[in-house]
Order: structure tokens, then sequence, then C-alpha cells
């Protein structure tokens, strides 16, 4: 067990006062923490909450604020809400995939980028909606994907 | 106590029973997969769907969670109900197309030909398993995963758990058949969780049999008692019981002999 | 000041309040609503703080970030005072002339003016602005004039003295009889009228009882409840204290949807602000009434803003419904009663206690009154959030208030209701605004979102993408949804790829039956709802994919074809560098052409032309 994984957790337990009924905002706190959920917090969780592990395995994988797997530096959302997708966001998504290699859901290989949907982000007057590491791109088209993906690569 | 209507029968029940409960009582079996009455209702096969009227209005419900209410009508094998079952149970063989008993139930509900892609998983998605595993069991070594269509029971991270004793109540509960449990000279295998488990031997003819694990957990829950029994396999333990029982008789003819 | 203790203390507090504020001084009001935020709004904001240093200005004139006003379309939106001049689009490098002129000089900046398109004219103030006039903000109409984390601004305005009235001079009872007879009804979606809700609770057996505000927004292209939260917290608090005091809960719980951090940063602010003035906490205003919230947040899950599944969120679980035949008034949260409403429900409460049941029950038609936010959003000239009166039609909220479609492109149908809605078409564009009537066409209120449609809407693909969506979201417990959904998605992929069979439409009507009449939860209940109404009043377009592999609206990729015309072509190899799967070729000067076998129907060529000579067909 990684030794720094798990004073962050403890840590955030702490914080909730080790409150069952808290247990995703506690997850979300070790996500925010981590970049993702390691398998220690998990365990850490079960040990100090004493809730069953099954239990904590299957609020970690139902909601999508959660990854089990590490993710990207940088965190590219395609917004597929109505509007959006009404005004053409599948093909920036596609687009986007196109240029990286990924799928939604995915990493890169080099651990760069991690691509998502996002059910709506409210800024519908912008869309086609593109956000990365929380930076909005609105009233996006295909052609502008590289121009942007290009200022988070060569970092 | 509470007076209801099913299928035109007048009936009168305890609060608190479900619909299925109490059409038991009056000999009216509707079919279900994920109930057990060992365990808490659940509601996740549809299955179990009845009508329901109350009033004016009617609905469909399932007969498994739905509580008696004073004054309802139950319909449990009405053309609508029947429609409602017989889509549900093709919508289930589309996805387990090779397994027996939802064939045959399928086929009971009146579907012959199934017009969706089909696919051959062995799961149905009762919680069965889960259930058992928590609320009889207590071990909670395994549990639901993922949400939607990605949803499967499974032991946490797919590997063996931790809570797991062996006791193989899941593979009991299982309507599929697809829980399997394999008992190898020394080992236990569950496949379905990736575990295996050594098993103990017999104190009295060194055969193999439970899990230890299974052992040591009863231990824990207080069976210090029968704490001998368990170290013994079922053929062994039987014949000790026997011993026991006759130990008794004799004992208690001694007493009223004399 | 410290803690207000009794309702004269807050209303001298209030007098005081008002007498500090002179309201001729300077002052620029940006919108900090989160469309805003989002066009180089930071920067904005920095140009307009460094202008005003460098003129050292710094006394006279005040910089204030107002909530939403709702016209996210033309944002950034800045308003002067005194003057009250609206203006538009404002980039940092108009910031310059806004202040010298505007508000030194109070002349105006034209360029900066809403100019209406139709009649050409300028709008030179809020209510001039065509967006505006027929809305009726009694909800939304704060958010441009308050600062949402500056606590004084909304008591300035008047606000918890509502809550003042009902805790020295009103019994619960009467609260809920006041809210009964407003007819307030959800604005979640579900529209049961609040104070039988209310009034249930308070009856159900328990010493220790909850209110929620469901934040948890989650219908794609909603986000009125986002906006209010972000930009009034305030009404959104006032309106729980006043209905945990009616119902006799002590704890209150706001679940907010993990995607917006705005709403959680104000509504926390709200919340310590309203513990430091005596608002929340122990013996409120010395009525003997405690009260405290805290905030939860969401895990990414748009189940989860279903009543059942929020409430055994908040108990550290999976987000999975239950049945409702014992109802959450009588055992929700804890399995102890618990009152749930939604952001926009609550946010109504001050304003009825304020006014009147009799004044609100005025507003609206016979059974929705008051009045409701709509995001109107999708092929909308003016896109954002808009608050009508109930009964005003959707004729008049789409072409009077939004400005009709773009483009000159003709309108098709407004989705409302969100996944759970249908689609409306052109013929009932008169229909009125009410609960009953929005159903009765086979759609439904909803929570608000208003998405509009034009002929380059595919109404398959409509369908498909709410489905996709539902499955997605699907908690996966019940056979009817998971299996229903995912069956009637599949059909519908197939009829979009050209692969449709005669009596495709008979299946997706029987299995819409069905997953309607035995799925567990409301999700897959009206899972069907948006494939329903569109085979209703679109069975047309259905029947063109399936009959003649068409797609009318030419969205499904694999019914359409890119070419090039010919004679428009002028040889710039544009779209030739463009393509992504090299799928152009041709000279320079000379016409292009397009390999159909290479092309994936990506789209990118016909963007990229300046002279129109990619053709979709």
């Amino acid at each position: 067990m990684n030794p720094r994984v798990l004073e962050k957790v403890d840590r955030v337990i702490d914080k909730y006062n080790k409150d069952r009924g808290m247990l995703i905002g506690i997850l979300q706190d070790i996500q925010q923490e981590c970049q993702y959920l390691p398998k220690e917090a998990l365990l850490r969780l079960e040990d100090r909450l004493r809730v069953p592990l099954p239990r904590i395995y299957a609020v970690a994988t139902f909601y999508k604020a959660f990854s089990l797997r590490p993710r990207g530096k940088h965190l590219i959302q395609v917004c597929l809400g109505t509007a959006c997708h009404v005004r053409g966001a599948p093909r920036i998504l596609e687009e986007v995939g196109r240029k990286l290699s990924i799928k939604a859901g995915e990493t890169t290989e080099d651990f760069n980028f991690t691509l998502e949907t996002v059910n709506c982000l409210g800024a519908c007057a912008l869309g086609p909606l593109m956000v990365v590491d929380g930076k909005y791109f609105g009233k996006m088209t295909p052609g502008k994907v590289e121009k942007i993906l290009k200022g988070y690569r060569n970092e | 106590m509470v007076k209801l209507v099913i299928d035109g029968q007048q009936v009168e029940v305890e609060e608190g029973l479900s619909v299925l409960e109490a059409a038991k009582k009056i000999g009216i079996e509707i079919p279900t997969l994920c109930y057990h009455k060992a365990l808490t209702p659940y509601g996740a096969c549809r299955v179990c769907t009845v009508e329901i009227i109350r009033k004016e209005w009617s609905r469909l419900s399932a007969a498994c969670t739905y509580p008696v209410q004073q004054g309802i009508e139950v319909k449990t094998n009405s053309e609508k109900v029947r429609k409602a079952r017989k889509l549900i149970l093709e919508l289930l063989l589309a996805r387990c197309s090779t397994v027996k008993p939802i064939q045959d139930l399928a086929k009971k509900m009146g579907v012959e030909k199934i017009r969706f892609p089909q696919e051959d998983k062995k799961c149905i998605l009762c919680g069965l398993c889960v259930r058992v595993c928590e609320e009889v069991v207590g071990a909670s070594a395994i549990g639901f995963a993922n949400r939607g269509v990605e949803r499967k029971p499974t032991a946490p991270f797919e590997i063996q758990s931790d809570a797991c004793i062996g006791c193989g109540a899941c593979a009991m509960v299982c309507p599929t058949g697809v829980i399997k449990i394999e008992d190898i000279e020394d080992k236990r295998k569950i496949d379905r969780w990736h575990t295996e488990l050594e098993r103990a031997k017999c104190k009295m003819c060194g055969r193999y049999f439970f899990p230890q694990a299974t052992i040591d957990y009863l231990k824990k829950k207080g069976a210090e008692k029968v704490k001998n029994l368990l170290e013994l396999c079922p053929d062994c333990r039987r014949d000790a019981l026997i011993d026991k029982l006759n130990q008794v008789k004799y004992e208690s003819n001694l007493v009223t002999t004399t | 000041m410290g803690k207000i203790k009794t309702l004269k203390q807050l209303e001298d507090f209030q007098d005081s309040l008002v007498k500090k504020r002179d309201p001729n001084k300077l002052c620029i009001t940006v919108c900090g609503g989160t469309g805003c935020r989002a066009y180089a709004w930071e920067e904005l904001i920095r140009a307009f703080e460094a202008e005003i240093e460098k003129q050292g200005l710094k006394e006279k004139i005040d910089i204030r970030i107002t909530g939403c006003h709702g016209f996210c379309e033309r944002g950034p939106l800045v308003v002067t005072h005194p003057q009250r001049i609206f203006y538009q689009q404002v980039r940092a490098s108009d910031v310059a002339e806004i202040i010298s002129e505007t508000l030194l000089n109070n002349k105006v900046v034209e360029r900066l003016l809403y100019i209406d398109p139709v009649k050409n004219e300028k709008a030179i103030h809020e209510d001039e602005v065509n967006f505006y006039r027929k809305q009726q903000r009694l909800i939304f109409g704060n958010n441009g004039k308050i600062d949402p984390t500056d606590i004084t601004d909304y008591i300035a305005l008047g606000g918890y003295t509502g809550l003042g009235k009902v805790l020295t001079s009103m019994s619960p009872e009467q609260v809920i009889e006041e809210i009964i007879r407003s007819g307030l009804r959800g604005r979640g979606g579900g529209g049961f009228p609040t104070g039988r809700k209310w009034l249930y609770c308070r009856q159900a057996k328990g010493d220790t009882k909850y209110v929620i505000c469901n934040a948890d927004e989650g219908d794609p292209g909603a986000y009125m409840d986002r906006s209010l939260l972000e930009g009034n917290p305030h009404s959104v608090l006032e309106g729980m204290i006043i209905g945990a005091y009616a119902i006799g809960a002590g704890e209150g719980y706001v679940y907010v949807r993990n995607e917006y951090p705005l709403a959680v940063k104000h509504i926390k602010i709200a919340i310590e602000q309203a513990e430091g003035y005596g608002f929340l906490g122990e013996n409120i205003l010395d009525s003997g009434f405690s009260f405290s919230v805290k905030i939860n947040r969401g895990g990414g899950a748009f189940v989860c803003g279903e009543s059942t599944a929020l409430m055994v969120s908040l108990e550290g679980r999976v987000g999975e419904p239950r049945a409702k035949h014992i109802h959450t008034v009588e055992s929700g949260l804890w399995e102890r009663p618990t009152n749930l409403n939604n952001v926009e429900t609550w946010a109504n409460v001050p304003l009825i206690i304020a006014k009147g049941a009799e004044w609100y029950s005025k507003i609206g038609t016979k059974e929705s009154k008051g009045t409701k936010i709509f995001s109107l959003v999708g092929k909308i000239n003016n896109t954002g959030l808009v608050e009508v009166p109930m009964g005003i039609t959707l004729r008049e909220i789409i072409y009077d208030i939004g400005g009709g479609i773009p483009g000159g492109k003709k309108f098709k149908a407004v989705q409302t209701g969100g996944p759970s809605g249908g689609c409306i078409p052109e013929s009932m564009l008169d229909l009125p605004v009410d609960f009953e009537e929005l159903t009765k066409v086979g759609s439904m209120m909803g929570s608000g979102g208003m998405i509009v449609m034009d002929e380059d809407t595919c109404m398959v693909d409509v369908a498909k993408y709410f489905l996709s969506f539902l499955q997605d979201e699907s908690c996966g417990k019940c056979t009817s949804c998971r299996e229903g959904i995912k069956q009637m998605l599949q059909i519908l992929t197939r009829i979009t790829q050209g692969k449709g069979k005669e009596g495709d439409i008979e299946l997706l009507e029987e299995l819409s039956e069905v997953v309607r009449d035995t799925s567990l939860c409301a999700l897959g209940q009206t899972a069907p709802n948006p494939v329903l109404t569109t085979i209703r009043y679109f069975r047309n377009e259905y029947e063109a994919h399936i009959k003649d592999k068409k797609c009318p609206a030419k969205v499904c990729r694999d019914l359409i074809t890119y070419t090039i015309d010919e004679e428009k072509c002028t040889g710039c190899m544009r779209c030739l560098k463009e393509c992504p799967q090299q799928a152009i070729v041709g000279e320079r000067k000379k016409p292009h052409r397009i390999l159909q076998e290479k092309c994936i129907k990506c789209g990118i060529c016909y963007e990229s032309c300046r002279f129109d000579a990619v053709k979709v067909e």
C-alpha cells in the first residue's frame, strides 16, 4: 500500500468524521486528490468506515464521477446535451476521438488526455461545447478541434 | 387485517404482506425469477407483474413488492398481464438464449420466437446471489458493479474476495445455474467469483468437505457449541448425531424403566 | 452585524442597508452566470478592474458580479448604473469606452446595444429588449440585481422578511394552507401540488423529518436550477427554511449535481452567511425553530434526480430507485418522513409568502399557477433562460421571446420535458404552457428544458439520441427498462443506418407499451415518450428511413452522400487538405471530387468550403 495515498485517504475520512452517509462525498474528494480511485483507497475505506467492500465498489463503479483507472493529465469533455446534439456535437466528439485515437471514456497511451462526454453543462448558448481542464470552448466545429488540442499537446 | 380481491376471490390477510404472498395463500402461483421467500423482495425481474385496480385506475405492478391494500382488486392473469409477461420473457430470452430455465419459462409464457438479436449471457441480474450473501450468510462478499447494460454481480475488482467463505449459497439460489461450485480434492473453486478456497479435512474419516473458511466463519458466528460437529464431514456428522440420539434414547429408557 | 434575533431587527437592518446604498453611485454590473463566464469573462473583469484603477476611480465606481440575466446568447452582459444601459457581447476591448463614455459622461455606446433583428430597433434598457418583454421574471428577475455571494444584497431587496413573517406570525399549518391556496405545483417535472406534499409530510409519523432541495438537474439542455442556485441561492434557502418550519423538519440537504461547481460554491457561501446572520441554526429569530442545511454533491448519475434514488444516494449508496408504494413523505431518507422539492419550487415559496396566495394564484392558468423558468435552447436565435407565466403559448415563447429560428430555417419541433418528454410539432404551437395541456399531447412540462428543432433535425435521430442517453443512465436493476430500452435503441439504430424493416415501428410501439407499464421507476416508465411522440407526429420520417432508406433532414450518416458541385468548385484545395480520410482528389484550380468509398461523412469538407460547393444529399 502506497503510504502517501493512505495519508490522503485518512485525511479525507477524518474530514468527514467517518460518516458512512457521506461515502460519495468522500470518494469525490479522494478522486480529486489522487486523480482517480486507487484500489488501496477503497480497501482503506472498507476498513475505517466499516462498509463492506462490494458496497463501496458498487458506488465507485456506478457513478460517472469516479474512475478506477488513472486519468490523463488533461481532461477533455464534449457536451452531448440535447441542445449541443442538435447543433452537431457528435461530430465534434468524433473528431477529437480521431485526432487522439481514443474513444469516449478512454485515456491516451501517453496519459496526456482523457476524453469524456458530459450530458449538459448548462452553457447551451455556446453549443456545441468542448471543455478542456475546465476551460470552455464554445461554438465548436470539427475544424477547430486540432488547433485547440495543439495547445495542450506539447506540454 | 386487509381485505382484497385476487382473481375474483375475496382474501383477508395480515397487513404488510405483498400481493404475491397473499395470492400464494389462496393457492394462486404467480411466476417469479428474482423472488425468494428467505430474502427481502427485490422487484428486478418484473416477471411477477400483475394488474392492480384501485378505485378508477388500473396499472401494472410487480406483485412481490406491492403491499396489500384495503379494497384493491388484483388480476394475476389478465390479457394485459399476459402480454407484458410474454414480452419480458422474450427480452430475457434474447439476453440468455441458451439458458434452459429461461427457455422453459418463456415457452410457458407463450414466447414462440425471439424478435431481437440473441445473446448468450447466463446471468439475468436477479440479484439473488448478492442478496443471499448479504442478508442470510452475512458475508457480503459480492455485489453489483456498474450500471445499466453493464451491470453485473461480481467480487470487487474481479478478484477473490477476502470475505467469501465458499459456502455456496449463491450457487444454490441462482436460477440459471451459471454459478458453479467445483470441489476438486482439497480445493473448492467458484470460477465466477475467481475464488479458490482450501477445503477442511474431516477429523473422523479424513475426507475433504467444506471450505475451512466456512467453518471458521460459523465458529465466529457463535457456533462454538457445535464445534465438534463442524469439524466432521456430513456423513460422519450424521453418524455422530445418530450415536448421540441413540445415547439419549438409551438414557431416557433407563429413566422410564427405573 | 451579528445574529438577527427579531423581525424588527431584520426590518431595521434592511432599512439601513437601503439607506446606505446610493442609487446614484456609479456601478458596473457584470453577469456572472456560467454562460457569460465562458466568453473570455475573466479578462473582461480584469480589464474593468485595471481601467478603474488606472483612472483612479476606485472610490467612484463599483464593480458587481451578479447572477445570471438569462440572455445567454448575448453574453457577456453588462449593465451600467445608474443609467441602466444594457450592453451585450461585451469584450475586454470595450471596457475603456464603457467607463469613459457611459459611466462618466452618460453617453451610450451604440455598437454594444442589443438590436432587434426584425424591427432593427436598438434597446437601451433591459426591459426594452424583446427577449425580456413578454417574460414575467418574478423568480429570476432578482438575479441581475444582486451579488449572489453577498447576503446583504438579498436582504436589501426584502430577502428573509418572508421568513420573518412566517416565524413570528404564522403557524406551520397556516403556512401549509397558504401554499396550498397558492396552487404551487412542483417545478421539477412531476407537478405535484406542493402544499399537499408538505401537508402529508407534516402528518406523517415521526419526530425527525427532513427537507431536501433537488438540484440534480439532469435533463440535458436544462440549466435553470443551476442559474438560480448560482445567481440567487438565498431565495432557495429561504424557501427551504420556511418549508422546514411548516413540515417540522430540523435538517435539510441540498443535493447538487456534481457538474455544477459554481452552484456548489455559491450555495455553500449562502449557507455560511445565513448561519452568520441567524437565519439558520438554533432558535431562528427567537421562534424556537431550529434548522440546519448540508450540501451533498451528486456522483454523476441522471437517475439520482429521481427522489427515491436521490435519497438512497444521500445514504451513501448506489442510486437505485425503489417502487413508490410507500411514499417518501412517510418514509424517505433514512426511512424518515422526507419532503423533497425542486430548486425552482423552493424559490417560489418566499414570493408566495411575501405577496400572498391570492396574488400568486391570479398568475397562470386554472390548474397551473405562477410562472415557469424554461431553458430555451437549440435552433433558436435568443438562446437563454426565460421566465413566463403559465398559459403563454409555445409560439409566443419561440417567436416573440426566442426570436425565431436562425438562418431563416423552418421550425420543426420543440422538445419539452427532457428524456421523459416529447416532441411537439408546429401544428400545436398555440398550445398554452400548462401541466395538463403538455401531457395531453404526449409530452410533459418536465423541469423546463425547451429544445427547439428545425428542418435540419432528424426526428428519428432525436429519438435515438434520447434512448442512448437513457440507456447510459439507466441503473439497470429492472428487466423492462434495461433490456427494453436496449432493444428499442438497437431498432432505432438500425433504422438510422438504413437497415430498418417493415414492422419496426410496430415493434417499437409494442416495446414502448411494456417498458412504460412495467418499469420500476419513472426513468423507465417515461423512456418511451420521445419515441412515441416522434412516431405520432413524424411517422413520415420513420417511414422514409425504413422504406426509402432516406433521411429527409440529411442527418443520418449512412443515408447521406457528400458530393462536390463541379460548377461551384474553384479548386482551392481547402477541403482536400482538411479531409481526415484523404478522400478528396483534385488539382489546384480544377474541380475536386470526393471518393465515396473513403468518405466517412464527417462533414468537415462541407464546413470548410467557402464557396458552398459541397452538397449533401
